[in-house]
């Protein structure tokens, strides 16, 4: 799960231009055999999202929104129960929900007098039955349910799988009988940085093929791959921030990581893509 | 003076006497008239005694150099202390300082770089420069060659001398050390190649050439000048303009140059053709020329010469004791010099007793008055680090000269213990998160807070770009970072912000900069060790490498300036670049802070009658605190004198004349910013010298020129000088200091006496005799200073120049010469940590009790007090956080419990916040004056176990009951005090934080707050997980919603597992958290509705793509038990009626409604929606718009089920519900 560069940017360019569609999915794993569904995932999942963040702007332009919401409407005037939302968000290379969003936004700036909130937009589309208008509430259900890199749902299953990590993480801390403080007990103690877990007391994780091993203080868990973008932007946000004040710790990314991220070592920053085996603690014993 | 030196050697005088004719003004009683009567008419002279000896060993060593012929200026300037001309004007250092550096020379040199300039100036040479004749000759500069040997980088580069690098003698053309009086500066060619070779910028710590670069030279004057010189006016310290480093960085790269040269020729050729002597090796031992004993030119004269040198050194009457000591060991590890037939001192029987002729005339004179001195202070050799004592010992020439002081040095070192310890240098290290300190109760606004957790990372981001890069060529602090630092200086509005800053900014600077690594002092290793395991041919290639494995530090010679090596370097330009005033002021006042607080630290005393042999091992931790806290009060001192001082100091030359005597008055109203001359006063009345005075030389170096000049800091200098005086090393007492403190402060000092702004006339000025310093106080029994404190550790850590001696030796062994860093060692780092609780120790004395607890330890072991000391301190903060977690936990659940009530009976709302906070509030906090006696009772409980644990097991019985009262008092104390005056707020505060808590869990989801079921004590938590539940639900949503492939679609089994699966997912709880159980419920809600409209794709034969409705039915069964029994948060059933999903069935045909009407009773039958739930649902699609048939059918749908409870029909078909006669239906019934 441990890419190399090269490795990773073979991945990202079959990547290009591809909606985040099941069927996109199904032939990346076709075509990737090798690597597990979901580092491919997280690896679509983010280099799709860089993506949208590139382009983003071009469909906020009201021209933009106008065209899209006019399309929209011809589309559905024809014919409601075809995906005009969901194809019309394919064909300009924009992210399902993301559409569904705008033209909902754009829909009820239409029809209500005060423009619209955002809470009532993100009820909403967590729940289209609330939309107003039934086909526009199954345009947008289609697109959310069709969308595997945005939408309320994606969000949801992020975040679970994010959770069921550090439960995993927290659990192998247990059974190596490691003490810790978890993130609530740091925020509790009005820590202003917290990362996952802090080791009540440190250990050394020993790295094969070297003599001396590596400090940790405290652990992070990255349910998603690392790649460039994100990997520095975690550095920026958590992790060096977490040494600031903690020092050296450990990165779990358990999807996976470009090798060369890997650079920190020295540092105090530590990269693994499972909980490391050969750790050693204060009383010398081999976990 | 030269008088004075004839009348000696005639022995018309002893030595003894002149010795007392110099230290003392009035003459001893005991000198004989005849003596007396003669130097009395020198009186006036003596004074200049002193600084002429010193000069005169310089010019003599010098002059039996055999590079070129001497140089005017040179001469000149020598032949006004040179005897037979005893009514030339005598050179006041001014004027020697001034001609080292004529105007044109200065005024080049100016523009380019003060350091060099500076150094030039100090150092210069004269004399082996210019009578490097050779070296001219060939176009290169070879400047004289110091013993630390960065000099031969040129000389070694020529093709036509490689020899130079041996030939060139060490120490005694080493002129730049120890400049004669006189000597001219480096001519044009001297500074040529810096035009012909493009400089490469190399960082200030990295400069290896540091005899340039420092100056050594001491400042001798025959006439004391009030006058600071014009020259003296480097800033060292301050950043210098990327420009300004041109001689540093040629000299960097000469020697880079010439460590290559030296590698590809690893075996220099043999430089010493006019002996005939064989080709060196690089082996060590007699090298170049033998030294015989046999062949000493003028014994007598060299003996007494020697021993007036000595008197003068052992009381103290030089300036730096270790600059002569260097000089000592140049002489005697002088390599060569030619043999006097090149010269015309012919030895002539009548020069002998005069100075007409030289005093050294061959090597054999040079090794002899070495070894003279060195016999005269072998305690101070002695107590030199393992690794300079088995140089010195192993020296051939000191074994031939003196076999008997060789013995007592092989004998010293054996029984030395003074190893240095290699260690790896320290890397970065963040100042760890302090909840207690840094959390937000500590900020006075969130946007504090905040602004604060930002700038600790922007400072850790810059501080991490320093170390990447400051190493690079052309990289800049400035340009790299400067605009970043002051951006985030910027942010620091609030005044509160920028004491949090400046704490985390000492104690990092504290962290990183305590040990002597990261301060990168010059580094001493073991050298014998890696000698006899290398063997000395291989030291310099070893050197060579560790140049390029350690960062090259570089000490500067035998007496370097100040600077900021390593990391020092950051925090140094730090300051510069966020020139921000505020910052500056509150770094000063923390800074004093510290140092006051570290200064009166209480260190244990010693007992020296301790009799419980535990004293060794206890030392050691007395030493390792007092290096710990003598290091961070000189680092402190450090930062504080820069920062003190930056304001004053500029490169322009200190004023003069009425412009000073303005500045002075305009001074001398400022008041210091601390007070350190009372700090030093009463160091010295609590005989704590050793640990004040180190530190107040660090802060005292930084001083700009002016400060010598204020009444303020002359008093302190007059106070060091006196100190110094005094600190004579062979006067043993066992009441006054210890050897090796006193060793620290005459090595500090000295080279205090050596910094550029501290006028070089002050030390030769000054009067007092040295009995004249004496405690005009009742000193305490047992001060600090009498207390073995101060190891070699310490010793060449606090003055790593003491290190150049050992260099001396070893360059002499190896013959190598490139080197001037040497192994890296610290002492183990530790920070000081203050912990926020009752960080006061007790302070309160409860009369007798409290005297009689001190007379109790005052017999007992250190430790023991130390120990009593450390667990009440422990126990009383610990009884603290047990009250706050045990009485204020209790009280806030009281709290919470009080608010739900308060809730329930006043409604959702529960009234005003406000309000409510003071009610209960006036309900618990009277509950704090349990605290009190709760406190009592947790020190009562725990101190004694804990004093017991620690104190050694044979502690006589009372003793320990008595060392655990104390314990338990002291504990209680702080304990107590604290709890008086902050409980009350504690309880507030936390009763605060409980009730905004409890208010807003109130809020939205009160369902969440339901007691919530774990998973059972058999699951192995093996369920699928709840995202990948999710994530194949929503799978099979998108095929049923479609676009679709005509291939794609779900078979049953899937179904069915999948619903199976959701029930163990929510069986097994361990991976599931609220927002996950939500998104399940919703998406197991759609499933259903996607199962009763029948739209799910089934994979099967072409024909039937539908689910049959049997195992539809029993999927909505599985469904429904789901929600009934393991769905812990709500279930949004209301969506099956939604619109939406209802409006799937209006898209089938033929319609089925059957499924729906099944769900739906099943729903009622389950309790899980109530029938009017699902009428008021029903009423609502009624508003929807749906097809004429459609919207009958359902009205048909909602009557029936309403109407009819317990429908008996399994089977119900649109067209029943459209063609079956209403009636009908309703009266089957």
């Amino acid at each position: 799960m441990i890419l190399t560069k090269a490795q990773y940017d073979e991945i990202a360019q079959c990547l290009v231009s591809v909606p985040p569609t099941r069927q996109s999915l199904r032939k990346l794993k076709q075509r990737f055999p090798s690597q597990s569904q979901a580092t491919l995932l997280s690896i679509f999942s983010q280099e799709y999202q860089k993506h949208i963040k590139r382009t983003h702007a071009k469909h906020h332009t009201s021209e933009a929104i106008e065209s899209y919401y006019q399309r929209y409407l011809n589309g559905v005037a024809k014919n409601g129960a075809a995906p005009v939302l969901l194809d019309l968000a394919n064909e300009v290379d924009y992210a399902p929900s993301l559409m569904a969003r705008l033209i909902l936004e754009r829909f009820l700036q239409e029809h209500e007098e005060t423009p619209p909130s955002k809470s009532v937009i993100n009820s909403m589309l967590r729940d289209p039955s609330q939309i107003p208008d039934g086909v526009l509430a199954n345009q947008v259900y289609q697109c959310i349910v069709n969308d595997c890199c945005y939408g309320p749902l994606v969000d949801c299953i992020k975040h679970a799988i994010g959770h069921e990590h550090e439960v995993m993480l927290r659990d192998m801390l247990l059974e190596k009988n490691l003490s810790f403080l978890d993130e609530d007990q740091l925020r509790a103690k009005g820590y202003d940085k917290t990362p996952d877990f802090i080791l009540q007391v440190p250990v050394v994780m020993l790295c094969p093929l070297a003599v001396e091993g590596h400090i940790i203080h405290w652990i992070e868990s990255k349910a998603s791959f690392g790649d460039e973008c994100s990997h520095h932007a975690y550095l920026h946000d958590q992790f060096w921030s977490y040494w600031n004040r903690f020092g050296p710790g450990l990165v779990i990314y358990w999807y996976g990581f470009i090798q060369e991220l890997d650079c920190n070592r020295e540092r105090g920053i530590l990269l693994k893509a499972c909980f490391p085996t050969n750790i050693v603690t204060l009383c010398h014993s081999v976990a | 003076m030269a008088a004075v030196l004839e009348s000696l050697l005639r022995e018309e005088v002893s030595v003894a006497a002149v010795v007392r004719w110099i230290a003392r003004s009035t003459q001893g009683s005991k000198d004989n008239p005849g003596e007396a009567a003669a130097l009395s008419s020198l009186r006036p002279l003596r004074k200049e005694f002193v600084p002429f000896l010193l000069n005169f060993l310089r010019e003599q060593s010098s002059r039996v150099l055999p590079q070129g012929p001497p140089t005017p200026a040179k001469a000149s300037g020598a032949s006004a202390a040179l005897p037979g001309r005893p009514g030339g004007p005598p050179r006041g250092s001014r004027g020697a300082r001034s001609q080292l550096f004529p105007p044109t020379e200065a005024l080049s040199t100016a523009a380019e770089s003060p350091v060099a300039r500076r150094g030039g100036r100090r150092r210069v040479p004269g004399p082996a420069r210019e009578r490097g004749g050779r070296s001219l000759e060939e176009g290169v500069s070879v400047e004289s060659l110091p013993g630390a040997g960065s000099r031969r980088l040129r000389g070694s580069g020529s093709p036509s001398r490689p020899s130079l690098t041996l030939s060139d003698p060490p120490n005694l053309s080493n002129l730049e050390e120890f400049p004669p009086v006189g000597s001219v500066p480096p001519g044009p060619t001297g500074t040529k190649p810096s035009r012909r070779i493009n400089p490469t910028p190399v960082s200030e710590e990295r400069s290896l050439s540091k005899p340039k670069t420092c100056f050594t030279s001491p400042p001798i004057s025959c006439v004391p000048s009030s006058q600071p010189s014009a020259l003296d006016t480097r800033p060292w310290g301050l950043g210098l303009p990327p420009g300004c480093r041109s001689l540093q960085e040629e000299r960097e790269m000469l020697r880079k140059e010439r460590s290559k040269q030296l590698q590809q020729s690893p075996t220099p050729t043999c430089p010493t053709p006019e002996l005939g002597s064989p080709l060196l090796n690089w082996t060590g031992g007699l090298t170049d020329e033998l030294a015989d004993p046999a062949r000493v030119s003028s014994r007598q004269r060299l003996e007494l010469v020697a021993l007036v040198y000595s008197s003068c050194i052992a009381e103290n009457l030089v300036p730096n004791l270790f600059l002569e000591l260097f000089f000592v060991f140049q002489l005697l590890t002088a390599r060569r010099m030619v043999t006097a037939k090149d010269n015309d001192f012919e030895l002539s029987p009548g020069a002998l007793d005069s100075l007409e002729s030289p005093l050294f005339q061959s090597i054999h004179d040079c090794v002899f008055f070495a070894v003279q001195v060195l016999e005269c202070h072998f305690q101070v050799l002695s107590n030199l680090d393992k690794g300079t004592l088995k140089l010195l010992a192993e020296n051939e020439r000191l074994l031939c000269f003196s076999p008997a002081l060789q013995g007592r040095l092989r004998a010293a070192y054996e029984g030395s213990v003074a190893k240095v310890s290699l260690v790896m240098p320290p890397s970065a290290q963040a100042v760890s998160f302090q909840p207690e300190t840094d959390n937000r109760a500590n900020f006075s606004s969130d946007r504090a807070f905040h602004t604060f957790k930002k700038q600790r990372d922007v400072f850790y981001e810059v501080l991490r770009e320093w170390e990447d890069h400051h190493e690079e060529a052309g990289w800049d602090f400035e340009k790299g970072l400067g605009s970043r630092i002051r951006a985030m200086m910027g942010q620091l509005s609030a005044a509160c912000s920028h004491s949090h800053f400046v704490r985390l900014f000492q104690k990092q600077l504290l962290q990183m900069c305590q040990s002597p690594g990261g301060a990168g002092g010059t580094v001493l290793g073991e050298a014998p060790d890696v000698l006899s395991m290398l063997g000395a041919d291989k030291l310099g290639r070893l050197w060579r490498l560790q140049e390029r494995l350690v960062t090259p530090q570089s000490s500067g010679g035998p007496c370097p300036p100040p600077t900021f090596p390593g990391c020092q370097g950051f925090f140094r330009d730090f300051i510069l670049s966020a020139s921000s005033f505020q910052f500056n002021q509150h770094l000063m006042d923390s800074l004093s802070l510290k140092i006051r607080e570290l200064n009166g630290l209480t260190l244990p005393q010693h007992e020296p009658s301790d009799e419980d042999g535990e004293s060794d091992v206890d030392w050691q931790g007395e030493r390792r605190q007092f290096a710990v806290v003598l290091l961070s009060l000189r680092l402190l001192a450090k930062f504080l004198g820069f920062v003190a001082f930056l304001p004053y100091r500029g490169p322009e030359p200190p004023p003069t004349g009425e412009l000073q005597d303005s500045i002075l008055a305009l001074r001398s109203q400022v008041p210091p910013v601390l007070d350190v001359r009372t700090l030093l006063q009463r160091g010295l009345q609590a005989r704590r010298a050793v640990l004040t005075v180190p530190w107040l030389v660090e802060f005292l170096s930084f001083a700009d020129h002016v400060v010598p000049l204020l009444d303020y800091y002359q008093g302190i200098f007059t106070l060091l000088l006196r100190l110094h005086r005094s600190l004579v090393l062979s006067q043993e007492n066992e009441r006054k200091m210890c050897f090796l403190n006193k060793l620290l402060l005459l090595a500090v000092l000295g080279w205090l006496f050596q910094i550029p702004t501290v006028p070089e006339d002050l030390f030769f000025l000054e009067e007092g005799p040295s009995d004249a310093f004496e405690m005009d106080i009742v000193a305490p029994e047992h001060g600090l200073d009498s207390m073995p404190v101060v190891d070699q550790q310490l010793l060449y850590t606090c003055c790593p120049y003491i290190g150049e001696l050992r260099k001396l030796l070893a360059l002499w062994v190896s013959g190598s010469s490139g080197r001037s860093g040497g192994f890296v060692r610290k002492i183990t780092p530790t920070t000081t940590t203050t912990s926020s609780l009752g960080a006061q120790p007790p302070q309160t004395s409860q009369g007798l009790q409290a005297q009689l607890a001190q007379a109790f330890f005052h017999n007992q072991p250190p430790s023991l007090r130390r120990t009593v000391e450390f667990v009440a301190e422990r126990i009383g903060s610990n009884c603290v956080k047990h009250i706050k977690a045990t009485l204020v936990a209790d009280l806030v659940r009281q709290v919470e419990s009080l608010l739900q009530e308060q809730l329930v009976t006043q409604g959702e709302e529960g009234g005003d916040p406000a309000q409510l906070l003071e009610i209960l509030y006036s309900r618990l906090c009277p509950h704090g004056a349990q605290a009190l006696a709760l406190g009592r009772e947790f020190c009562q409980r725990k101190s004694p176990g804990a004093v017991r644990a620690l104190l050694p097991e044979e502690t006589p019985a009372a003793v320990l009951s008595s060392a655990e009262n104390i314990a338990v008092g002291l504990a209680t104390e702080k304990a107590c005090a604290w709890l008086s005056a902050n409980i009350t707020a504690l309880i507030r505060r936390e009763v605060k934080a409980a009730v905004s808590r409890t208010l807003r869990a109130q809020g939205p989801e009160p369902a969440a707050r339901g007691e919530r079921r774990g998973c059972s004590r058999a699951c192995e938590h093996h369920a699928p997980l709840p995202s990948h539940l999710i994530s194949e639900i929503k799978d099979v949503l998108s095929l049923a919603v479609g676009p679709r492939d005509s291939d794609e679609g779900v078979s049953p089994e899937h179904l069915e597992q999948l619903v199976c699966q959701l029930g163990q997912t929510l069986q097994c709880r361990q991976f599931l958290c609220p927002p996950a159980e939500q998104h399940l419920a919703k998406c197991s809600v759609e499933l259903a509705s996607f199962l009763v409209a029948d739209q799910i794709p089934i994979l099967g034969p072409p024909a039937q793509h539908r689910l049959e409705r049997g195992q539809a039915r029993r999927l909505l069964h599985m469904l429904l038990s789901l929600w009934k029994e393991h769905f812990q948060g709500p279930v949004p059933l209301q969506l099956l009626l939604s619109p939406r999903n209802v409006g799937l069935l209006a898209d089938t045909r033929p319609r089925e409604w059957d499924l729906l009407l099944f769900l739906l009773r099943e729903l009622v039958e389950k309790g899980l929606m109530g029938r009017m739930e699902i009428e008021a649902c029903l009423g609502s699609l009624h508003q929807a718009q749906w097809p004429r048939d459609f919207a009958e059918e359902l009205a048909t749908l909602s009557n029936l089920l309403l109407a009819e409870p317990h429908l008996p029909e399994p089977q119900l078909r649109a067209c029943e519900l459209v063609q079956s006669n209403r009636g009908t239906v309703l009266a089957q019934s």
